[in-house]
């Protein structure tokens, strides 16, 4: 199995300790991932609602790039993943947008046909690797543990292709594979704030203390995320949360680092130490 | 024969089509097209008959050689058959009777089967619309100029043959 | 009106053609050069008479054509203006009024299919003289032709014992025609006996539902077949062949009087199956009756839970304490037929399952019920006589009501209930009664537009009912604050007052909508009738022919046509069967003569036309090696004059010959 692997500026920074677990998972699964030459930032929410059209031939450069591949596109990062599959919709749909991006790309040399699949981890996890497969992989399961599935809003709203719009349950599956339990969580995919944390503090924070009280209160020992600026906006700001609420101390960890952990992968090569919560309950006993 | 049987249009050109429309389905949404006072092209002439099904695929060639430039039938949508089965018939025979069209070399979409159900009042606009657009681009049929032109060449090739000098008689062996 | 040419000397041998083209006022003559068409016309072989004319469906306008028959001695005749579907009956009559056979005469649509839908006046009238040649063509094979008059069987089937089918079934039977009721339950009464009261009055339904229900089951013209189906319908209009299947209940229904001792006497001592009737809220024994006033009253045992029927070893105390000896374990279905002449359909609705709304948790919290739950729920008959209490025994101090659950929906079911409105402010009137919680109420519009309705919901309002206006986005068990631990919080943009609101309350009711019922695809095609879009079964016009079919015979009433209160119900389900009175006393109905026939010396005997007829109106004489089709039951689709290799099958008006010289009409240049 081989995928074209689209990190997005995220899993490069504030991200990173996703694109570790997540590269050391796929490997570990037999899963090739080759990193798309020369990808772009996919401009996130902020350019597609600045300009749209050059967003989208922001966003379709990757996607022109990819097509000479021929192969399906992984994007882990839950904006970019919108975003990509948001272009390549728009531009089959709106024949007027599609003729300037086509011609835009033509200008560097590239040929925007539109038929590379960009898919999500937890999708390509499921459905093509699959549970059977993973199970195997499974040297030390994480018995005991309860976790928080947190999903946030972008792999479900507006398109919930591989999972319930309403109640995902992908990362359940994966969760409950790694050998752990799911707290009942009715918040999976409740918006976490997202840049409000940065523009207006008061509704960010807020969303995240929510989303983090909730969880505690469910006898979740973290919350397992997918999106790294819903992982950013729940680990970051505990402090500021312990201050203005109450301190709750619950570290926030990609659902790849618990999978792998489960898979006997070295803690440190998962990003485990990244977290600004610490993470050390999910490692106690290992 | 020298000319081909598709020619392509020319500038000006407005195609006539005959329509075979069954009278509880196709026939109604016509109605119903209407009295909601949709517009559609001109182009087509409708022939009532009670079922899909009572159309002979004669009825079609006959169409095609008077003049058509193309054929469309409407009936219900499987399943759906006033008279329970009756298009479902109608899709067999005219299945069949694309196969004999296209051997003879007339073009694809001059014969046009859809299924319009009485209340799709605006379907009969839209296939109407598509298909009298698609036949102005394939052109004149024109199977009676095309005949006449065909007896002539007989006539002529009669002539020239009756004309040469007569051979010499050649016995059986 | 135009010049005719009345006096020109026609060729020998062709019929004498009177042509008229309606103006329809403007509706026709505003686009379609109606003078030039008539002229056009009047130029054809064989028309003798060619006129235009401002309303030819008027009175002046048949009188017009049947003056013309006699005076031109006209043969045939053709009228252009609107579709056949509307005036074609009316010509027909208008010719026979001049003495002409009413089939010697050809409608052309000029006004549906050309002035109503075409802009460029010139292609419209060139339109319009196209068809009319072709029909002026068409007409001259045109031959005489007689409607055959059938019988009509006095008898009627109701299939459905609701409201409707029993209000239908009262109204036949008291007019003094035989009914037969088929009821799928075990029981007649439909939805409305698993209400408690109705609106806007509060009648108790239990109370104005039973003496109907038992007049049904006394009445000496109707029989009540209850827990059967009708499996099959032949015929047609007059004529109908049904089968049913009666299902067993193993229970002998002429012996069992409902005294209930085989439920006491049964060998498992406590209730533990669910309840269907309770909307699973109870538990009832393998043997039971659906609830007290189930008629007929007659008990019935339910194979999948009672272990005699399942495993052959069981002690039978029910059939030991019976004393009429009415319990017979070997009952087997039965089948039996029926002839009818006309058939009511009032099979109803399903209420929208609240578990395709995944957001109001319904399934997933247990404090969230559907409205017939709570119908059950406040009924003094029903699983907790009258009291309203939670599955986990708790008394609710604030109840949610969502409106509007699977209605007035794009993902869902884009359609306006009707009813949901009225009976949610039924359901808050009742629960505030019996439990004295704080009600509240989730709409989008509140919708009441029957009698005494708008009254109804004044009443509410002064109850201290809080109202609030939005559609709710969650049913969440996550609290915010203390108040709401324990509670389900609804989430709602309160659009009145304008801010995001929390609600929490201990119990949420469903306001859940009517649905086409899951199998009224296949019960429609059963009957030969037509469903529109929704899944309703289709009237043959919304507004003029609310109550009747497409297939003659066959009539619809109630909530199987689309979502409708009780009073609407019954006004329908008695119009229903006035228009099988009106069948059934005409005593007969005329066939259309556009049936098929076989020309014997021209049938070589191939058979071909033998397996197409879906009515079986086509046999084949072996000793004549002939085919031959019975009239009566033939309906007229043509298939057969298609297939025939021979062309000996004609199909009166529409025969080679006259299909063909259209064809011709429409394309001469």
């Amino acid at each position: 199995m081989k995928y074209l692997y689209f990190p997005g500026c995220s899993l490069k920074g504030t991200g990173k300790a996703y694109e570790e677990s997540l590269l050391a998972v796929f490997r570990a699964l037999g899963v090739e991932l080759k990193e798309i030459e020369d990808w772009n930032c996919c401009g996130a929410t902020a350019y597609m609602s600045v300009d749209e059209t050059k967003s989208y031939a922001l966003a379709g450069r990757n996607l022109a790039i990819a097509e000479r591949e021929g192969l399906d596109v992984i994007a882990p990062c839950s904006a970019c993943y919108l975003v990509l599959n948001k272009t390549q919709k728009n531009l089959q749909d709106h024949a007027d947008i599609r003729r300037k991006v086509v011609a835009a790309l033509k200008t560097a040399g590239l040929d925007y046909k539109g038929t590379v699949r960009v898919r999500h981890p937890l999708d390509v996890l499921i459905n093509d690797v699959g549970l059977d497969a993973i199970a195997q992989r499974i040297q030390a399961p994480l018995k005991g543990h309860k976790f928080a599935p947190y999903y946030g809003c972008q792999i479900v709203r507006p398109y919930a292709t591989f999972d319930d719009q309403d109640d995902p349950v992908t990362m359940d599956r994966i969760i409950k594979a790694a050998g752990a339990d799911c707290v009942t969580y009715p918040l999976k995919t409740r918006c976490c704030g997202g840049s409000l944390t940065g523009t207006v503090p008061e509704a960010g924070l807020r969303l995240a203390y929510i989303l983090l009280k909730e969880a505690k209160k469910r006898g979740a020992e973290a919350v397992v995320t997918v999106c790294p600026l819903c992982q950013f906006n729940l680990d970051g700001y505990q402090d500021q949360i312990a201050r203005k609420y109450e301190a709750l101390d619950l570290p926030v960890v990609y659902f790849t680092q618990i999978l792998g952990l489960a898979m006997g992968l070295p803690a440190a090569g998962l990003g485990m130490q990244r977290g600004i919560v610490s993470a050390d309950a999910v490692l106690a006993g290992r | 024969m020298s000319k081909p049987m598709e020619q392509g249009a020319g500038a000006g050109f407005e195609p006539r089509i005959v329509a075979f429309f069954c009278n509880w389905c196709t026939y109604t949404a016509a109605d119903l097209a209407g009295v909601s006072r949709l517009k559609y092209a001109p182009n087509v002439r409708v022939i009532r008959v009670m079922c899909s099904g009572r159309v002979d695929p004669q009825f079609v060639m006959e169409a095609f050689a008077k003049g058509a430039d193309g054929v469309l039938l409407g009936g219900c949508h499987p399943g759906d058959c006033h008279y329970a089965e009756g298009n479902y018939k109608t899709l067999r025979r005219m299945r069949m009777l694309e196969r004999m069209l296209k051997d003879m070399g007339i073009a694809d979409g001059r014969f046009r089967l859809e299924w319009i159900s009485g209340a799709e009042g605006d379907k009969v606009k839209s296939v109407v619309n598509d298909m009298v657009a698609k036949v102005r681009a394939l052109g004149p049929l024109d199977l009676p100029g095309k005949f006449a032109e065909w007896d002539k060449e007989i006539e002529e090739l009669e002539h020239q043959i009756s004309a040469q000098p007569a051979k010499e008689a050649v016995h059986a062996r | 009106m135009a010049d005719n040419n009345g006096n020109k000397p026609q060729p020998i041998g062709l019929p004498r053609i009177g042509f008229y083209v309606c103006h329809c006022g403007s509706n026709i003559a505003g686009t379609i050069d109606v003078a030039e068409v008539a002229q056009f016309v009047a130029g054809l072989p064989g028309v003798v008479v060619s006129r235009d004319y401002k309303y030819m469906c008027s009175d002046p306008g048949q009188e017009m054509i049947a003056q013309d028959i006699k005076e031109h001695k006209l043969d045939r005749l053709v009228v252009a203006a609107c579709s056949p579907n509307l005036h074609e009956e009316t010509f027909r009559k208008a010719a026979a009024k001049g003495g002409l056979n009413s089939f010697l005469f050809q409608m052309v649509n000029i006004r549906e299919h050309a002035s109503w839908v075409h802009e460029d006046k010139k292609a419209a009238t060139a339109k319009a003289k196209g068809l009319a040649r072709a029909a002026v063509y068409r007409v001259r094979f045109h031959k005489p032709l007689e409607k055959q008059q059938v019988p009509v069987d006095p008898n009627v089937l109701v299939v459905g014992g609701g409201i409707a089918g029993i209000h239908a079934a009262l109204t036949l039977a008291n007019a003094g025609k035989k009914v037969t009721l088929v009821e799928r339950e075990a029981t007649i009464g439909g939805h409305m006996a698993l209400f408690d009261k109705t609106f806007p009055t509060l009648d108790c339904a239990a109370c104005i539902l039973t003496p109907k229900m038992s007049a049904v089951k006394s009445h000496p013209n109707i029989t009540l077949w209850t827990y059967s189906e009708v499996a099959k319908v032949d015929g047609y209009v007059g004529n109908y062949k049904v089968t049913v299947k009666r299902k067993p209940r193993y229970v002998k229904e002429d012996l069992c009087v409902g005294c209930m001792e085989c439920i006491d006497a049964c060998v498992f001592k406590e209730p533990k199956f669910t309840d269907q009737f309770n909307q699973g809220l109870g538990k009832r024994k393998p043997v039971y009756i659906d609830f007290p006033q189930a008629t007929p009253k007659v008990v019935l045992i339910d194979p999948q839970s009672c272990i005699q029927l399942k495993t052959g070893k069981c002690k039978k105390s029910c059939a030991e304490a019976c004393d009429r000896d009415a319990i017979d374990f070997t009952q087997k279905e039965e089948t039996r037929e029926l002839q009818v002449g006309a058939i009511v359909l009032a099979t109803g609705f399903q209420a929208f399952d609240a578990k395709k709304e995944p957001r109001y948790g319904y399934g997933r919290y247990p404090g969230v019920y559907t409205a017939l739950e709570i119908e059950r729920l406040v009924n003094a008959s029903g699983p907790t006589s009258g009291e309203v209490v939670l599955r986990d025994g708790r008394h609710p101090k604030s109840v949610g009501i969502i409106h509007c659950v699977g209605s007035r929906d794009a993902k869902t079911n884009k359609w306006c209930s009707r009813v949901c409105c009225m009976y949610s402010l039924k359901l808050a009137h009742l629960i505030q009664e019996h439990s004295g919680a704080e009600v509240y109420n989730f709409y989008i519009d509140m919708r009441a537009p029957g009698k005494a309705y708008e009254e109804f919901y004044d009443k509410l309002l002064s109850e201290g009912v809080h109202f609030i206006r939005g559609r709710v986005s969650e049913v969440t068990d996550w609290a915010m604050t203390p108040e709401e631990e324990g509670k389900l919080v609804l989430r709602v943009e309160d659009t009145l007052a304008g801010f995001v609101r929390r609600i929490p309350v201990d119990m949420v009711v469903l306001a859940t909508g009517l649905e086409p019922k899951a199998d009224a695809q296949e019960v429609r095609r059963r009957f030969n009738i037509g469903c529109g879009n929704e899944g309703f079964f289709q009237e043959r016009h919304p507004k003029l022919a609310p109550v009747n079919t497409f297939t003659d015979g066959i009539f619809i009433a109630g909530a199987c046509q689309a979502p409708r209160d009780i009073p609407d119900t019954v006004a329908q389900a008695g119009a229903a069967a006035a228009e099988a009175l009106v069948l059934i006393d005409a005593g007969h109905v005329e066939l259309e003569p556009n049936t098929s026939h076989v020309v014997e010396e021209e049938c070589c005997g191939c058979k071909s036309c033998v397996p197409l007829c879906p009515y079986g109106a086509i046999t084949f004489d072996e000793a004549k090696k002939k085919a031959s089709i019975n009239e009566v039951l033939c309906k007229g689709c043509g298939v057969c004059a298609a297939a025939c290799p021979s062309g000996s099958i004609r199909q009166n008006l529409f025969e080679d010959e006259e299909i063909f010289s259209e064809i011709e009409g429409v394309l001469a240049k």
